[in-house]
């Protein structure tokens, strides 16, 4: 093996690293672009102009602004989050278990969902132009086209109100036994899994598809392979980077994307987290679950194309 | 005509009502156009709610609620508190001096009585045998440091003008405490029955176990999430509560939380927007309670800028707003009409003589010509952080166009609209709660040195009126002063409130002993104590 994957795969972490510093930099700066004022929101009907400058000043805010990002960064690289404005509880306290709850929620949707996805967007390209196929990509266009809150809202009247087959929220935290997990999950998941999966069936369906039209596909299929066999071993293999792509990108979206969901079913989420730290304008939390949406965002996305580094035949 | 899918039978039967008094034609299209029809579909079930009340109470069950906001900034201590989940919460683990009943009367709670011979100084004797969640008995150094709080800036207390009127407060023995004013004040038991004077130990500062000598005991509280509690088993009002757990979170969304309810998740919904009234109509097992009008959007008009700041534009205004259409379409029929001036309906101290302005186009066309704002495009700015203004703008905008007014509503986000157009923009909308005195309402919102003057009103003979009527025991001369400053505040303020709002509560038929209460929604935030579940 040369040398050269090693180093693209270099390459490519050093280009997350700078990615993160530079959203960093943005986040920071946009933040404090939010209207309204932390100091007279936390004193509300109280505030007093005197109040309000003294508030500001033992918080630090009419420090210049490249202090107060360059003291924030220091924080983050020490792991140290700061204090929520709101409440004064550490920000990593208010992030922790919500973050768990939406890496479960994340965790369960991808396990439903990208297999599925696989599965159907492979065997859709295999049987290219059956009905199967064509079943599959009315289906996910139509499913596509369908906001979120209207597939959650319609699966909480039918299996909630009318059914009542299921609860209508999904408190994460009354979780006892495997069969809570099934009850409280299962909504959340379907919804989830409707919107992220179409998207995953396509782009599958369209890179190996993309493969098949290669010559050595051609040549493998005069050489009389089967029809499995040329999917799988030839042509499978090439399609992988763009395949892993599309899953991390429709994965990221469960990291910070799945507010919707989260507000519908109550689900102690890290975006709505993010939501309610907007509304007290909590600058250290808005910010801290902003650096963690993309930083998940960033470990899907490098992970996606250093697979896709690695399984490049040509580079070995 | 499409479809009208927003109609049922209670407006099939509003408009044979009307068709038999004689309506016109116009008057019935009219009456279809006003906001999707659905006036009286939310009063028509509300009378349900009432044989709640009846049956003797159950021990037992748990209880579980879904209030309508919660965030990050969710706090068990008392003085801080600034949401209705905060008041629910608060209301469930501690207790207060005084309490306001559901006719607005003011009633000792810890308190054994408060009394004062010149509403300067007073004397509260507190009940005995009273003990927090964690065994301590209640002492009067418990009530001398749970007021003196307030006064302490590094609290942040949200009541800290209310409270800055106490000079001196101090210990006489172990269950007398002696409470000095600045001047006299005679609704100081009233104001001492507002969520944020509730009771803790003394020395608290860690506020996260919610130590009261409330109906409840806190088991888990996570701001924006949600709390559990467990009965006081050692509760001293006898019989009280009646379940055996409490909990409690928010569902911020209108429908999930009418969903959540429906299908048996939660026992009571919070604040049931108009719009969803109709999906638990004819539902038998549910009911909706109708709080009374405790909040007000009003329209506000700055006097020391124009176009306010002619007489005739504001008064043109007054004219303009068709209060009854305002109280049908936007509001659903659920309120009442206002007359212009703060003081709630079910007050003692409300002027029931002062008359709204009448609806009258013409009368206001006379005006807005003699202010010369005809063929102006005037801005209004208008928000869903204030309730329905939206929807009240846009009904001023058509009524304005008739005479030729031309309107220029501007819809604003919620996010930052208290901060950067309230009390700021030349016309805009407001939102105010409940306030149990006039006195409280006067001083925040219509003296020349009120923090929220909403409309820039100054007037000398109005901020002596306001300490005169502060100091004075005798209740009837009080009234008649605060009767004079509420026509005053009608004919001279540049706000109009067109009605008070009155919030809706949904439950499920199997909770019963639930009240209205002036004080707000969910009981006045206090239902955990008394409600209870029947099988």
């Amino acid at each position: 093996m040369n040398t050269l994957v090693p180093t693209l795969v270099l390459k490519r972490l050093l280009v997350a690293i700078i990615t993160l510093v530079i959203v960093s930099f943005a986040v920071f700066f946009a933040t404090s672009l939010l209207p309204g004022d932390t100091a007279t929101i936390l004193l509300g009907q109280a505030a007093t102009p005197e109040a309000v400058a003294g508030l500001r000043k033992a918080m630090h805010l009419d420090d210049p602004a490249i202090f107060r990002f360059l003291r924030w960064l220091l924080g983050l690289l020490q792991g140290e989050l700061g204090t929520s404005y709101a409440n004064k509880m550490p920000v990593a306290a208010l992030i922790g278990g919500r973050f768990v709850n939406t890496m479960k929620l994340a965790g369960i949707t991808a396990v439903v969902s990208v297999p599925l996805a696989l599965t159907v967007g492979i065997t859709a390209a295999m049987l290219r132009g059956s009905a199967y196929d064509r079943i599959v990509t009315v289906l996910t266009i139509g499913v596509i086209s369908v906001p979120e809150f209207m597939v959650a809202t319609i699966a909480v009247l039918l299996f909630a109100v009318y059914l009542g087959w299921l609860p209508a929220l999904s408190l994460a935290n009354d979780v006892h036994s495997l069969a809570d997990v099934l009850k409280i999950y299962a909504m959340p998941v379907i919804t989830l899994t409707f919107g992220v999966s179409a998207q995953m069936i396509r782009m599958t369906r369209a890179a190996v598809i993309e493969t098949l039209n290669t010559a050595y596909v051609e040549m493998a299929l005069l050489k009389g392979a089967s029809r499995s066999r040329l999917v799988l071993k030839h042509a499978l293999p090439n399609a992988l980077g763009p395949i892993v792509n599309a899953v991390a990108l429709s994965l990221s979206y469960l990291i910070g994307g799945v507010i919707i969901v989260e507000t519908i079913f109550n689900y102690p989420g890290i975006a709505k987290l993010m939501v309610d730290a907007v509304a007290t304008r909590d600058l250290p939390l808005i910010q801290s679950c902003a650096m963690i949406f993309c930083l998940g965002y960033l470990i899907l996305i490098t992970a996606a194309d250093i697979v896709a580094i690695v399984s490049n035949p040509r580079l070995r | 005509m499409d479809k009208i899918a927003n109609w049922g039978k209670s407006d099939d039967a509003r408009v044979e009502d009307a068709i038999r008094r004689g309506a016109s034609r116009r008057e019935l299209l009219q009456m279809m156009l006003a906001g999707g029809v659905a006036m009286s579909s939310g009063v028509a079930l509300l009378s349900r709610a009432t044989d709640a009340v009846a049956a003797t109470p159950v021990s037992g069950g748990a209880f579980k609620a879904a209030g309508f906001s919660a965030s990050t900034a969710d706090t068990l201590d008392p003085a801080k508190a600034s949401l209705s989940t905060d008041y629910v919460r608060c209301c469930a683990l501690y207790n207060r001096l005084t309490q306001i009943d559901k006719a607005g009367a003011t009633q000792m709670e810890l308190a054994e009585s408060i009394e004062s011979a010149d509403a300067k100084v007073w004397t509260v004797k507190l009940r005995k045998g009273v003990t927090f969640h964690d065994g301590k008995g209640l002492t009067a150094d418990d009530v001398v440091f749970s007021l003196k709080r307030h006064l302490d800036p590094a609290v942040g207390s949200k009541v800290a003008k209310i409270a800055a009127q106490i000079t001196g407060i101090k210990a006489v023995d172990k269950s007398t405490v002696e409470i000095t004013l600045a001047n006299p004040n005679a609704d100081l038991p009233t104001i001492l029955a507002l969520h944020h004077f509730m009771i803790v130990a003394d020395g608290t500062t860690d506020f996260s176990k919610g130590n009261g000598t409330g109906a409840f005991v806190l088991q888990s509280f996570e701001p924006g999430v949600r709390s559990t509690m467990a009965k006081n088993k050692n509760y001293w009002k006898s019989g009280a509560p009646h379940v055996d757990s409490f909990e409690f979170f928010a569902i911020s969304d209108d429908n999930a939380r009418v969903n959540a309810l429906l299908s048996g998740d939660i026992h009571l919904a919070a604040a049931i927007n108009p719009r969803s009234l109709r999906l638990l109509e004819g539902k038998k097992d549910f009911v909706l309670s109708k709080s009374s009008a405790n909040n007000y959007t009003n329209l506000n008009m700055r006097l020391d800028m124009a176009p306010g700041n002619s007489k005739d534009f504001v008064e043109g205004m007054k004219y303009l707003v068709n209060r009854e259409q305002i109280l049908k379409s936007a509001l659903r029929g659920l309120g009442d009409i206002g007359n212009d001036q703060p003081v709630f309906p079910g007050n003692i101290y409300r002027n029931n003589d002062l008359k709204p302005k009448p609806f009258d186009p013409e009368k206001a066309k006379f005006h807005f010509q003699k202010a010369g704002v005809l063929g102006q495009s005037i801005p209004v700015i208008a928000s869903d952080a204030a309730g329905s203004s939206v929807d009240i703008a846009m009904i001023l905008q058509a009524t304005g166009a008739n005479i030729g007014l031309k309107l220029d509503v501007q819809r604003v986000p919620p996010d930052g609209y208290w901060d950067n157009y309230w009390l700021k923009a030349p016309i805009h909308f407001g939102n105010i709660n409940y306030r149990p005195t006039p006195d409280i309402l006067f001083s925040l919102l219509y003296s020349s040195d009120a923090p929220w003057n909403e409309s820039h009103y100054k007037s000398e003979k109005f901020d002596k009126l306001l300490v005169e009527a502060r100091g004075m025991l005798d209740q009837a001369k009080r009234k008649e002063i605060y009767g004079e400053m509420q026509a005053m505040i009608a004919e001279e303020a540049g706000t109009i409130i067109p009605a008070y709002i009155a919030g809706v509560d949904a439950l499920t038929a199997k909770l019963k002993g639930f009240e209205v209460n002036p004080l707000g929604g969910m009981m006045g935030y206090n239902m955990a104590e008394y409600v209870w579940l029947s099988a």
